[in-house]
């Protein structure tokens, strides 16, 4: 999908191959989840911020927050907008400029697993009804595509939004406070080969494997959000199992690392 | 746009626009509406209106975009600005793009790419009046106007979404549904059952997502029926129907012996097409007034 010119032929037997096997180029299961690793307040002039790893793929997530107004239609709902930069630095296949489609539909499927599970108490951004509300900026910025960056973003935003402080003193908008966030959705990728579903994509793996699917779990077992991307199909049962999967291994990097914060 | 309801569904099980929560609204479509396309065709979903065409097989610029070994398939979702209560800024949006893109790899899996090595396939669709379900409703279009193409493809893709209102699971969400909704899911799906794009929000429990695929693969068996009845209609009966499918685009071409139609394609005819224009703003009436009586 993404890397098809960067990525040899030969390689992309290889990793095709094995994992017809049911072995993975790095050795994993395909039910496993490569190291994480998460730590949040890095950047301090950002209102919150995080930078995520897994395996060798880093990510970086700022939250910014601005006074504006509210939309019509929500005039008590602070506004939420999320944006995802596929830095050149990251990849050779990445190109300075504007986000392309990719990136669109990264960001907004961080946005929706943000926004869908209620994580932000939007009610609670607001300053004056109607005519000041705050907005969050979610800047995920990757840094080194070693393959799935969407979980790495995820897990990034929701950790820098739990330390996120709103800057109500800066703008004279009264006395800082916590980030109002009171869910903790975790998305998670898996890509099929064959029948089977592989977790946490590598570089490679993404390259041969052309269907990803993405699921957001919450804190009590739902489904916030899902998407299938890229050029194959998937069986409703493959679906349902990618969803018991997300589910699982979301309970435990909540666990690991959300509930540490 | 109303207030949220009270109610979704009432003490008989019928929900706001008087369906049951397995029922689909009701869907119309014709094939070959635009004589300069390869391929085309007009649905309307409720109260959506859409417009799909289909440009190519055609020579792909910029040539770095060719793929050298099939054919690249490029999909355009757009919606007019006039289609929604409040205008829309005309050209893409951040949502437009996700659905493009994602719509776009909805076909991948049925379009046999492997002819046309280096070309592109444009697929447009056009959301004229929008309602709820329009990325379904254009992947719905879309398909029949890439068979209209001529285009050599697997089988047709159907689209459909489940949703979630009052905690209870029904299908193709009507608008107040989609607005005030717990959860939404589109589904497209082959006629093979294989699902080739799929989305959600909102919230849905594990069991809820196991019984809503459910669901939304009998919704779009029905839809499969009225894009095969449309196919039929069009292109004779069923066992012609692969021989038709399979011809390049029919349109390009004004060959004088082939059936009544190819004529209408060509838009000779202008009675003809008067005659189809009435008809359209027949149904544009009846439409706004079932839209009234709802609100």
């Amino acid at each position: 999908m993404s890397g098809s010119e960067v990525i040899s032929r030969l390689k992309r037997d290889y990793i095709y191959n094995l994992m017809l096997k049911g072995e993975r180029e790095d050795g994993r299961q395909f039910n496993e989840l490569r190291d994480i690793a998460l730590e949040t307040g890095i950047i301090d002039k950002a209102e919150g911020s995080a930078m995520v790893q897994y395996g060798d793929t880093q990510v970086m997530v700022g939250v910014k927050m601005q006074v504006g107004t509210p939309f019509p239609d929500s005039p008590t709902e602070g506004v939420i907008i999320t944006n995802m930069e596929l830095n050149p630095i990251a990849s050779p296949d990445f190109e300075a400029g504007p986000p392309r489609e990719k990136a669109i539909e990264m960001a907004r499927i961080v946005d929706r697993g943000i926004r869908e599970s209620g994580a932000i108490d939007i009610n609670k951004l607001c300053i004056t009804e109607g005519e000041e509300v705050w907005m969050v900026f979610i800047d995920v910025h990757v840094l080194n595509n070693s393959g799935n960056i969407l979980d790495a973003a995820s897990l990034g935003a929701i950790a820098a939004l739990m330390t996120t402080t709103v800057p109500s003193e800066r703008e004279g908008k009264g006395e800082d406070y916590p980030m109002p966030v009171r869910e903790m959705p975790v998305g998670i990728s898996l890509v099929k080969i064959g029948d089977e579903m592989v977790l946490d994509p590598t570089y490679g793996e993404e390259s041969v494997c052309e269907t990803r699917i993405t699921i957001s779990s919450n804190q009590d077992g739902s489904i916030c959000s899902m998407q299938k991307s890229g050029s194959g199909s998937l069986t409703p049962a493959q679906v349902v199992k990618a969803s018991k999967i997300a589910k699982e291994k979301g309970e435990i990097i909540r666990e690991k690392y959300l509930l540490e914060i | 746009m109303s207030d949220k309801p009270e109610r979704f569904i009432d003490d008989e099980g019928l929900r706001l626009d008087g369906r049951r929560v397995d029922e689909i609204r009701p869907m119309k479509v014709e094939m070959g509406v635009l004589s300069r396309a390869d391929g085309s065709c007009y649905l309307e979903w409720g109260n959506n209106k859409v417009l799909a065409a289909v440009y190519g097989p055609r020579e792909l610029h910029p040539r770095r975009m060719q793929k050298p070994n099939e054919v690249l398939v490029r999909y355009k979702y757009n919606m007019a600005s006039f289609s929604v209560e409040d205008r829309i800024r005309p050209g893409p949006s951040r949502r437009s793009t996700e659905i493009s893109k994602v719509s776009g790899e909805a076909f991948e899996p049925v379009v046999m790419t492997q002819y046309y090595p280096g070309a592109v396939i444009d697929v447009f669709a056009e959301v004229l009046q929008a309602d709820a379900g329009t990325r379904t409703a254009a992947i719905n279009a879309a398909t029949l106007a890439l068979a209209d193409a001529g285009i050599p493809m697997k089988g047709l893709v159907s689209a459909c979404a489940v949703g979630k209102v009052d905690g209870q699971l029904v299908l193709d969400l009507n608008k107040p549904e989609d607005n005030y909704g717990q959860a939404d899911l589109p589904v497209a799906m082959t006629q093979d059952g294989e699902i080739t794009l799929l989305q959600m929000d909102g919230h849905l429990t594990p069991e809820e997502l196991e019984e809503g695929l459910e669901m939304v693969k009998k919704g779009c068996q029905q839809i499969l029926e009225i894009q095969r009845e449309a196919l039929v209609s069009r292109y004779g009966n069923e066992d012609e129907e692969g021989e038709e499918a399979e011809e390049e685009s029919p349109e390009e071409v004004p060959e004088p012996e082939e059936e009544e139609d190819e004529e209408r394609d060509n838009s000779f005819d202008n009675e003809e097409s008067e005659a189809e224009n009435s008809d359209e703003n027949d149904v544009t009436e009846e439409d706004e007034g079932e839209e009234d009586e709802r609100q």
